[in-house]
C-alpha cells in the first residue's frame, strides 16, 4: 500500500526501486517529464514482459514518444525510476536499440545506407578501431534482413520513406540488442516496408527479444502486437491486447474522440 | 627572385593555408549542423576576449590572448543561451544580439585602451596582417635548413601550425562521435554519447582555429573559411569523408590563389600595388562556393525522394 503510494507519488526508494520487476526488459515507475509548465507524460509506470511486442499507443500529443525518449535518456525526467534488465540505464546501454521516428534526422546528410547501419557497431568500434570485413559483413546481412541490401552504396537521401525507416531498422539490428524501442516505425512507409518491418520484428521475437514500438494505426494493434500501453499523459491501461485493447479503454484514452464505425472496425468487445 | 619569394611570400601562404584548413575542418560539422553562423559569430565575439588577453597580458602574440578569446567564446555561447531562455526567441535571433553587442563591445574597448603602439586596431581585427608576417631572415630556400634564419620566423607560423595539427587530430580521434551526433543526436545519445559535450567541444574547437586564424588573416578570411569550403565541398560528393578532403583542397586552393592574386594581379592588370590578401582569399573562397553551386555534381540532392 506504501509502496503504491510512494510509486503513484513519482518516487521510488533508490535501493530498491523496482522491487521484484527487476529483472524484467523495461520497468518505469512514477516517470514524469514536462515540456515548460505542462507535464507531457504524469506518473506513469510500465512494466514489460519478456519476449513481448508491446505497442504505446494514444492520441496526439499524449506522450507517446516522450516516454520512450525519456526512458532512454533523450529528454530529462522530472522524476521516475527506469530500470533496464534490473540496471539502470547506463548499466544496460548495450542491451538497447533504438529506431528513432524517421523525420527527426537529415537525410541530406553526405552519407551512404551502409555508413549508416555501421554507425549501430559504434559501440564495439570505439573512437579508432578500424572497421574490417567482418563488420561490414555483419551490416550488409542486416541490410539483407530488411531487404535493402542493393541500397547499401546509396546516398540515404535518394532513398523513399519507406527505404529510409528499413535502413534506420537494419542499424537497429545491428546494435545486436536485447529491446528494441521504436518510434513510430510504420509513419508514412508502403505497404511493402510495414510487412518487411513487422516481419523482423516478428523474428526479434521468436528470438526472445523485447520490442516496443510507438504506434499510431489502431487497425493493426491487433495483428502486431500482443501486449499493448495506453497512455494520455497519465496511463490509461496496460495489459495483454485480449484484456486492455477494449472500447471502454480506448473511449478513455481517446477522449471519446473515436468515431463508432471505427470502433466496429476494430472488432472490440468490453462494452 | 627565389629569396624574395621566400622573405616576402612563403610564410604568408603558408600561414594562409593553415588557417584556413584549421577553420575548413571544423567547419564540415557546423555546416552539416545548420550551425555555420556559430563561426561567424566567433570571429566577432572573440574581438572582446582578444582585448582583453591583450589588455592582462600587455603582448599581442601571447597564449594570454587565446585564452581570452576563447572565454568570449564561452560567454557568447552562455549569453546566446541566457537570451533564448529569457526571451523564447529562436536561437538565430538570440545569435545574432549576442555576437553583434560582444563585437561592438570588442571594438569600444580596443579604441578606449592603449593598444596603438602594437599591431592591433580595428583594420587588423578586419584584414589581418597576413603581408607583414614575412621573414626577414630567409635569403632563399637554403634557409629552410638554416638553424638561424628559421629562429627567425614569424612566431604566428608556429601557432597556426600548431592549431591546425590540433583539429586535424580533434577531427581524426572523434570522427565517429562527430559525425553519428551530427547526423542522428538522439542515436548517439543512447549509445551513450555526451551528445552536448561533443557539440560544446566542436564550438570551442571552432573558436580555436578562429581566433589563431584571426591573429593572422582578421576575421573577413575566418567566416569565408569556416563556410565555404565546407559547403562547396558538400556540393562535390555525397560522403562525409570524401567531403572533408574536397574542403581541405578548396581551402588550400583558396588561400595560395587568394594570396597570389592579391599580390600580383592587380600588377598582372597593370595596376601598381597588391590588394588584401585576406579579402582576396575571402573572395576566392566565395568563387570557389559559387561555382561548386553552378556545377557541382551533387547540388540536387536536397529532399525529394523517388517513390513515395
Amino acid at each position: 500500500m506504501i509502496d503504491a503510494l510512494r510509486t503513484a507519488m513519482g518516487r521510488g526508494t533508490p535501493s530498491d526501486p523496482l522491487d521484484s520487476l527487476s529483472d524484467k526488459p523495461l520497468a518505469v515507475r512514477g516517470l514524469t517529464v514536462s515540456y515548460g509548465d505542462k507535464p507531457a507524460v504524469f506518473s506513469l509506470d510500465m512494466t514489460v514482459e519478456p519476449g513481448s511486442m508491446t505497442a504505446i499507443i494514444g492520441p496526439n500529443g499524449a506522450g507517446k514518444s516522450t516516454t520512450l525518449k525519456a526512458v532512454l535518456g533523450i529528454v530529462p525526467r522530472l522524476s521516475g525510476v527506469v530500470s533496464v534488465f534490473g540496471q539502470p540505464l547506463a548499466a544496460s546501454r548495450r542491451r538497447i536499440a533504438y529506431v528513432p521516428q524517421r523525420a527527426s534526422v537529415d537525410w541530406d546528410f553526405p552519407t551512404r545506407v551502409i555508413d549508416v547501419v555501421l554507425m549501430g557497431l559504434v559501440r564495439e568500434l570505439g573512437l579508432l578501431r578500424p572497421v574490417r570485413g567482418h563488420h561490414r559483413q555483419r551490416a550488409f546481412d542486416c541490410l539483407d534482413r530488411v531487404g535493402m541490401r542493393d541500397f547499401a552504396d546509396r546516398q540515404i537521401g535518394q532513398l523513399s520513406g519507406g527505404q529510409q525507416q528499413r535502413v534506420f531498422l537494419a542499424r537497429a539490428l545491428a546494435q545486436g540488442a536485447d529491446l528494441y524501442l521504436l518510434d513510430e516505425p510504420f509513419a508514412g512507409v508502403d505497404a511493402a516496408t510495414e510487412r518487411a518491418i513487422i516481419d523482423v520484428l516478428k523474428g526479434l521475437k521468436a528470438e526472445g527479444r523485447t520490442v516496443v514500438a510507438v504506434h499510431h494505426d489502431l487497425s493493426t494493434v491487433r495483428d502486431y502486437f500482443d501486449h499493448v500501453l495506453m497512455i494520455n499523459v497519465h496511463k490509461v491501461a496496460e495489459g495483454p491486447v485480449a484484456e486492455a485493447f477494449t472500447e471502454d479503454n480506448l473511449q478513455r484514452a481517446y477522449g471519446g474522440r473515436l468515431a463508432a464505425n471505427l470502433m466496429d472496425q476494430l472488432q472490440l468487445g468490453g462494452h | 627572385m627565389a629569396g624574395e619569394f621566400v622573405m616576402l611570400s612563403l610564410v604568408p601562404i603558408l600561414i594562409g593555408v593553415l588557417a584556413a584548413v584549421a577553420c575548413a575542418l571544423p567547419g564540415n560539422f557546423l555546416v552539416l549542423r545548420r550551425q555555420a553562423l556559430i563561426g561567424d559569430a566567433i570571429s566577432h565575439v572573440v574581438l572582446p576576449g582578444i582585448v582583453v588577453g591583450f589588455l592582462l597580458s600587455g603582448t599581442v602574440s601571447s597564449w594570454a590572448m587565446m585564452a581570452g578569446a576563447a572565454g568570449a567564446a564561452v560567454v557568447a555561447v552562455l549569453l546566446i543561451e541566457l537570451i533564448r531562455r529569457l526571451g523564447r526567441i529562436e536561437p538565430g535571433a538570440a545569435m545574432g544580439v549576442a555576437f553583434t553587442a560582444l563585437f561592438a563591445f570588442g571594438v569600444l574597448l580596443l579604441e578606449q585602451s592603449d593598444t596603438s603602439s602594437v599591431h592591433l586596431d580595428v583594420q587588423h581585427a578586419l584584414y589581418g596582417n597576413l603581408e607583414s608576417l614575412i621573414w626577414v631572415e630567409a635569403k632563399g630556400w637554403n634557409s629552410l635548413f638554416d638553424p638561424v634564419a628559421l629562429a627567425g620566423l614569424p612566431p604566428e607560423l608556429g601557432r597556426i601550425a600548431i592549431v591546425a595539427l590540433v583539429m586535424l587530430l580533434f577531427t581524426l580521434v572523434f570522427w565517429r562521435p562527430l559525425k553519428i551526433s551530427t547526423f542522428d543526436e538522439d542515436f548517439a545519445r543512447v549509445l551513450g554519447m555526451r551528445t552536448n559535450l561533443i557539440g560544446f567541444g566542436l564550438v570551442i574547437m571552432a573558436a580555436i582555429a578562429a581566433v589563431a586564424a584571426f591573429d593572422a588573416v582578421g576575421s573577413i578570411i575566418v567566416i569565408a573559411m569556416f563556410i565555404c569550403p565546407p559547403a562547396a565541398a558538400r556540393l562535390m560528393t555525397n560522403r562525409l569523408e570524401t567531403q572533408v578532403l574536397w574542403s581541405v583542397a578548396f581551402a588550400v586552393f583558396s588561400a595560395v590563389m587568394g594570396y597570389v592574386l592579391a599580390g600580383y594581379g592587380p600588377l598582372w592588370l597593370g595596376g601598381d600595388d597588391a590588394v588584401s590578401a585576406a579579402g582576396m582569399i575571402a573572395t576566392v573562397s566565395g568563387l570557389v562556393l559559387g561555382l561548386a553551386a553552378l556545377y557541382g555534381p551533387h547540388r540536387k540532392c536536397r529532399g525529394a525522394p523517388t517513390d513515395r
